[in-house]
């Protein structure tokens, strides 16, 4: 291997994990559910017997538990979090779907007790709206900044002739001092 | 040579955001230590009001138990206090709170406690609480939206939640947010 293409190749790495950090972060979910390429989510269900016997029951569980903000440690979803109040409403989450209970019945239940801040992802509102608008608010910004940009950097119009004359004449001149 | 005003504006922009994000950093830091701002604390504004449902058995020898029809007929405000033996920041609380049972009557919630361990605890330097209500596996305490212990919430009669702090009480916030709201009540 030459010393060149070894210099081409040194800074792929970091590229690399850059493009991978952001694909993951960018990935719906990526921060909390783990990497995209993990095939399963960690979850931190203590036991067995935390789970409900019905695995379509338990999977609804999970689904509802990693929407639901663990709030001690604030960051992780009760199904991440091993804080003892996260186990406590994993418990109570699996109560309500055994009950049979809807997605949305079991949200209210929790937002009735712990406010708005239980929902991991905020709902559509006036005080949300510039939270989940900004991702199209900074689209569309970029593009009029890129579309202005590029109108500027347009080629001048090519010279009328009086302009090429003059021209001639200087760099005729610029010829005559020089030699 | 000047510059053209468009480019000294364009060049202005990000020394004013930093400036306003400067601004806003200061803020939120000087509110922080002021006590008006604390990024941890839950939101409370969303909290239902009304009392939750619950009831609790006492602690003999120490308090009654109490439920919510209790709470709610007392006719006076009442604070009521989640605490456990095995939290450190609530044996720091209970001087303030044997302070402020003599404004206002406390009753307590054990939350995840022996019985034995709570009694010795609130028994050991005089109790500030008028009842005591066991609740052994913490679901009364989802049931009041309670994150961790201590924490306090001003009951006033008829049953409605005004104030709830996710915190460990002082005299400072008792007198400057508890007993103007007390005051009002009667």
């Amino acid at each position: 291997m030459t010393g060149a293409s070894l210099r081409q190749r040194r800074p792929a790495l970091p590229r690399l994990l850059v493009l991978l950090a952001l694909i993951s972060f960018l990935w719906p979910g990526g921060t909390r559910t783990g990497f995209p390429w993990s095939a399963a989510p960690a979850f931190a269900v203590d036991a067995p017997s935390e789970m409900l016997p019905d695995p379509a029951q338990e999977k609804r569980a999970e689904a509802i538990g990693a929407r639901l903000r663990c709030l001690v440690c604030q960051n992780e979803s009760i199904e991440d979090s091993s804080a003892g109040l996260a186990r406590d409403l994993r418990h109570v989450v699996r109560i309500h779907v055994a009950r049979g209970e809807s997605d949305a019945q079991i949200m209210r239940w929790m937002t009735q007790r712990y406010g708005e801040f239980i929902r991991l992802s905020p709902r559509f509102s006036i005080a949300t709206f510039l939270l989940w608008a900004m991702p199209a608010l900074a689209l569309i910004a970029g593009l009029g900044l890129a579309a202005t940009m590029l109108r500027r950097a347009r080629p001048a119009p090519p010279l009328d002739p009086q302009e090429q004359a003059r021209l001639a004449d200087i760099l005729k001149e610029e010829g005559e001092h020089r030699s | 040579m000047t510059i053209p005003s468009r480019r000294r504006l364009l060049m202005a922009l990000p020394v004013a955001g930093a400036g306003a994000l400067g601004l806003g950093c200061w803020k939120i830091l000087s509110s922080m230590e002021e006590g008006g701002f604390d990024p941890r604390a839950i939101r409370t504004e969303a909290m239902r009001h009304p009392l939750p449902d619950f009831s609790l058995g006492g602690l003999p020898g120490a308090g009654e138990g109490f439920d919510t029809r209790t709470l709610s007929r007392t006719g006076e405000p009442v604070l009521v206090n989640f605490f456990a033996s095995w939290c450190i920041p609530c044996v720091a609380e209970m001087d303030a709170l044997r302070k402020i049972a003599r404004f206002l009557p406390i009753w307590g919630i054990a939350y995840k406690d022996r019985p034995e361990d709570a009694r010795r605890f609130v028994l050991r330097d005089g109790s500030p609480y008028r009842r005591i209500g066991l609740d052994p596996d913490g679901m009364t305490a989802i049931e009041w939206g309670v994150t961790g212990v201590p924490e306090s919430f001003l009951v006033l009669p008829g049953g409605h939640i005004a104030w709830h702090a996710s915190a460990a009480l002082d005299a400072r916030q008792f007198e400057e947010k508890v007993l103007p709201l007390t005051r009002e009540a009667k």
